[in-house]
């Protein structure tokens, strides 16, 4: 009965998305207020709707109804509580519930606090909203319905795959989708503005906040889903440049240039066919994210050919929608008009090079994702394009945009002293070079070039407190003054300091972490001791426990440092008999400092040892602390007054035709 | 600078950017891809020793042999040849004999191939993409390794942004 009621329910969303789809745009046509507003409570309304449905999948699965076929094969009676609701996005049918959900509820956001939009412009946008939710609406309806039921239901199901049965699972893929599918405000926005012909600064700032949203999101869910693979999969990697990996990576680096295009068109109106265009490519390339991850293209080539529908029903989606929009944007693009000058040594001209780079770094990173399906295709070669690829090509343009990022936000608008500039920065040159010496005679081994990046990283962080330092005027003014100007300085401005320096921070994790990283590996008995980075580990036994749904092999090793007892690690592998004896890897970690211990467990040999692998990993825990000082920037920046009060007017209004609300 | 001679900046600069971009790409491609090879592929092409690729194929059942130290050797066997490969490390929690393998490394002098890294993209029913298709396509492939493949395909799907 729920499955049925939860199922109907999305047929009448999709309903819902369809009438939304077509009224509210005949409306903004005619300029009927009556029809416009058609898009509100219809947007609302889908929202209730696919909520139902998800919440009736959500019930599923807790009280474990093996009669529907999702459930039967994703859950198990005896699963904890909180990895039967993660296990409704742990599979195919109901991530795709989650992602059109998640769709519903930004659109139906955009209805209730799009209050302060021109009518005309939010009954376009939540138009475009509805046509990419009724395209999945019927793909889920389709090719993967959640709640198909079994003619025989089974008394137990089949468990979820052990290896996602963690909490980094419960929280990775909504928060990655929350980003994802964020970007489609941007997308609908770009596709209204086109639709209207016109486009300004106001426009601008009604996007920036919800493409900053998406970001956080997607920032978040980024840095959580790089945390989860390395403590999950004991192998102590956090990046592997996966093509699953990339595919989340390509919308953030697209979304982060669109965040800051937005920003030049928002000030300076400049830039404007270029950000329709960004926020066209990001959502294409979010888009495209769930095609690699849902088609199965990326398991086989031929298990896409042999078993079609779903892969080319997305293919299609994909090709109509980024196909469609370009194709309106290379009609529409030159109707619109252009904005303010700039020299190019500029604020903008700065912002204008950010954007080049990271959409370079974009490209790179598309074609060594996408390069070995197409060659596959094309010749049947098969080849890997790994890490070494992506150092060659990404690190260097992501490294020179590090370099120009502290001069940014010093050059002024329309005209920057790039002189001017370089003298403000020079303290944090100097910083940055003492850094770089420290580096040199701290450590021995490793890359030469390490010490220079970890350099580089403090320029950008010093860069980022130097441009708050001027802002305030601190050692110019009186300690009073500077303080007080401090309270007075707009959130985004604090944002801004704190995102920058989060890369910062990222970069010198990433360069302690591969460059000094130690690791000892060897096959271990009760009793024996293990040396790694000066710390002594000793494995105290083996012990066997019974968990809920897994047997355990728990291996504890007392840990001392300078003498001192400090710790106990429990690493441990479970063995999960209702996957025929799947076997995971639980890591053991050890926090001293942002640097961490890390124990991972092999097979047990014969004669009663084991194997073991133990990393010291320095300043590791900074790969993540980066990414949450960025979206922490980016929460500062949203809830600045600027984007809240002050509802922006268009500017060159059509009076009598958009009466604000 | 007149309106013109900006933009001409900014054409120039992006120019720039992209051709030392498509120069590194160029160069990477050249350079650091590496290409996937069965055992019988390896003894048609007589691939150089200390040429970096990927082996995949079937572990041969009662092949794998662990020595001291994390020492492993076992077969890689694909229905016409096999290939014997030297590790040292732990494997994969699903590295079973009898089940689909992908290992990188190289050929030594004596035609052992060396692995540095024997990948953990498995599940207990994963079958790695490359060993599927390798094994189609020369008649070695038993139909229930393709409902795993398809199992598997709903795992490896279910974690958007991560790598298994």
């Amino acid at each position: 009965m729920i499955a049925e009621s939860g199922h109907y329910a999305m047929v009448l969303a999709l309903a819902l998305a369809l009438i939304q789809s077509t009224v509210p745009l005949l409306g903004a046509r005619l300029s009927d207020p009556a029809l416009m507003n058609i898009a509100r409570s219809t947007a609302l309304a889908q929202l209730l709707f696919v909520a139902f449905s998800f919440a009736a999948l959500v019930t599923l699965h807790v009280t474990s109804d093996f009669s529907v076929a999702n459930v039967f094969e994703n859950s198990h009676s005896l699963k904890p509580l909180i990895y039967k609701v993660t296990g409704v996005w742990g599979n195919h049918e109901g991530s795709m519930l989650l992602w059109v959900s998640i769709l519903a509820l930004f659109g139906g956001l955009v209805a209730a606090f799009g209050g302060n939009l021109p009518r005309s412009l939010r009954a376009r946008v939540l138009a475009v909203q509805a046509w990419v939710a009724s395209a999945f609406y019927l793909f889920i309806l389709g090719t993967s319905n959640p709640f198909l039921r079994l003619p025989n239901p089974p008394i137990e199901g089949r468990d979820l795959n052990p290896v996602l049965q963690d909490i980094g699972l419960a929280v990775h893929p909504p928060m990655l989708y929350l980003g994802y599918v964020g970007f489609s405000i941007s997308f609908s926005f770009a596709i209204a503005a086109l639709l209207e012909g016109r486009i300004d600064a106001a426009w601008a700032r009604w996007v920036r906040p919800w493409t900053l949203i998406a970001w956080i999101f997607l920032t978040l869910g980024i840095a959580m889903g790089s945390y989860w693979a390395y403590y999950e999969l004991g192998w102590g990697g956090w990046w592997f440049w996966d093509p699953v990996e990339n595919a989340s990576l390509m919308p953030w680096l697209a979304g982060t240039a669109l965040l800051h295009s937005a920003l030049v068109m928002e000030k300076r109106e400049a830039l404007k066919v270029w950000t329709i265009l960004l926020s066209i490519l990001t959502f294409s390339l979010s888009l495209l994210g769930t095609f690699l991850v849902r088609s199965g293209v990326l398991t086989s080539v031929h298990a896409f050919a042999t078993d079609p529908t779903r892969g080319v029903f997305i293919l299609l989606i994909l090709c109509v929608f980024i196909g469609g929009s370009l194709m309106l944007f290379a009609w529409r693009a030159s109707a619109l008009k252009q904005g303010g000058l700039f020299a190019p040594i500029s604020r903008e001209g700065a912002l204008v090079l950010n954007n080049l780079f990271l959409t370079t770094a974009c490209a790179t990173v598309f074609i060594g994702t996408l390069y070995p399906l197409g060659l596959e295709v094309l010749t049947g070669a098969k080849i890997s394009v790994g890490a070494p690829f992506f150092n060659l090509t990404f690190a260097p343009l992501f490294l020179l945009v590090m370099i120009a990022l502290p001069f940014g936000p010093m050059l002024g608008w329309k005209r920057g002293d790039l002189l001017g500039a370089a003298q403000r920065l020079l303290a944090a040159g100097v910083v940055a070079l003492f850094a770089v010496a420290i580096a040199w005679a701290w450590t021995s081994g490793g890359a030469a070039l390490a010490p220079l990046a970890i350099g580089l990283a403090v320029f950008v962080i010093a860069g980022a407190l130097t441009d708050l330092a001027e802002r305030i005027a601190l050692f110019r003014a009186p300690f009073g003054v500077a303080m007080r100007r401090m309270r007075g300085l707009p959130r985004s401005i604090w944002g801004t300091a704190f995102a920058h320096a989060g890369i910062g921070i990222a970069l010198i994790g990433i360069v302690c972490e591969t460059t000094w990283n130690t690791e000892y590996l060897g096959t271990m008995k009760a009793g024996d001791a293990a040396n790694v980075a000066g710390y002594e580990l000793r494995l105290e036994g083996l012990f066997q426990e019974q968990g809920p749904n897994y047997r355990e092999t728990t291996a504890p090793f007392t840990v001392y440092g300078g003498g001192q007892r400090i710790a106990v690690m429990r690493p441990s592998k479970r063995s999960f008999t209702t996957r025929g004896g799947m076997s995971t890897t639980e890591a053991a970690l050890l926090t001293r400092g942002a640097s961490q211990l890390y124990i991972s467990l092999g097979d047990a040999t014969p004669d009663g040892g084991i194997a073991v692998r133990i990393y010291h990993k320095p300043m590791v825990l900074l790969i993540w602390l980066g990414p949450v000082l960025m979206a922490f920037g980016g929460m500062l920046s949203l809830s600045d007054r600027r984007l809240r009060v002050g509802a922006p007017k268009p500017a060159k209004a059509l009076r009598g035709l958009q009466p604000a609300e | 600078m007149t309106r013109k001679q900006r933009r001409l900046t900014l054409i120039g600069c992006s120019l720039a950017v992209l051709a030392l971009a498509a120069g590194l790409v160029l160069y990477a491609l050249r350079d650091s891809i590496v290409f996937f090879s069965t055992p019988s592929m390896v003894a048609e092409q007589h691939i150089a020793p200390g040429r970096r690729f990927r082996l995949g194929g079937l572990v041969q059942p009662g092949s794998l042999k662990r020595g001291d130290n994390l020492a492993i050797t076992f077969e890689v066997a694909d229905g016409n040849a096999r290939l014997p490969v030297a590790y040292k490390g732990i494997l994969p929690d699903l590295f079973r004999e009898g089940q689909g393998v992908v290992a990188e490394g190289e050929l030594d002098a004596s035609g052992t191939f060396k692995a540095d890294t024997v990948l953990a993209k498995h599940d207990e029913t994963y079958m790695p993409k490359e060993v599927a298709d390798a094994l189609k396509k020369q008649g070695h492939w038993k139909d229930d390794y393709g409902k795993e493949a398809a199992a598997n395909a709903e795992a490896r799907q279910a974690t958007p942004g991560v790598t298994q």
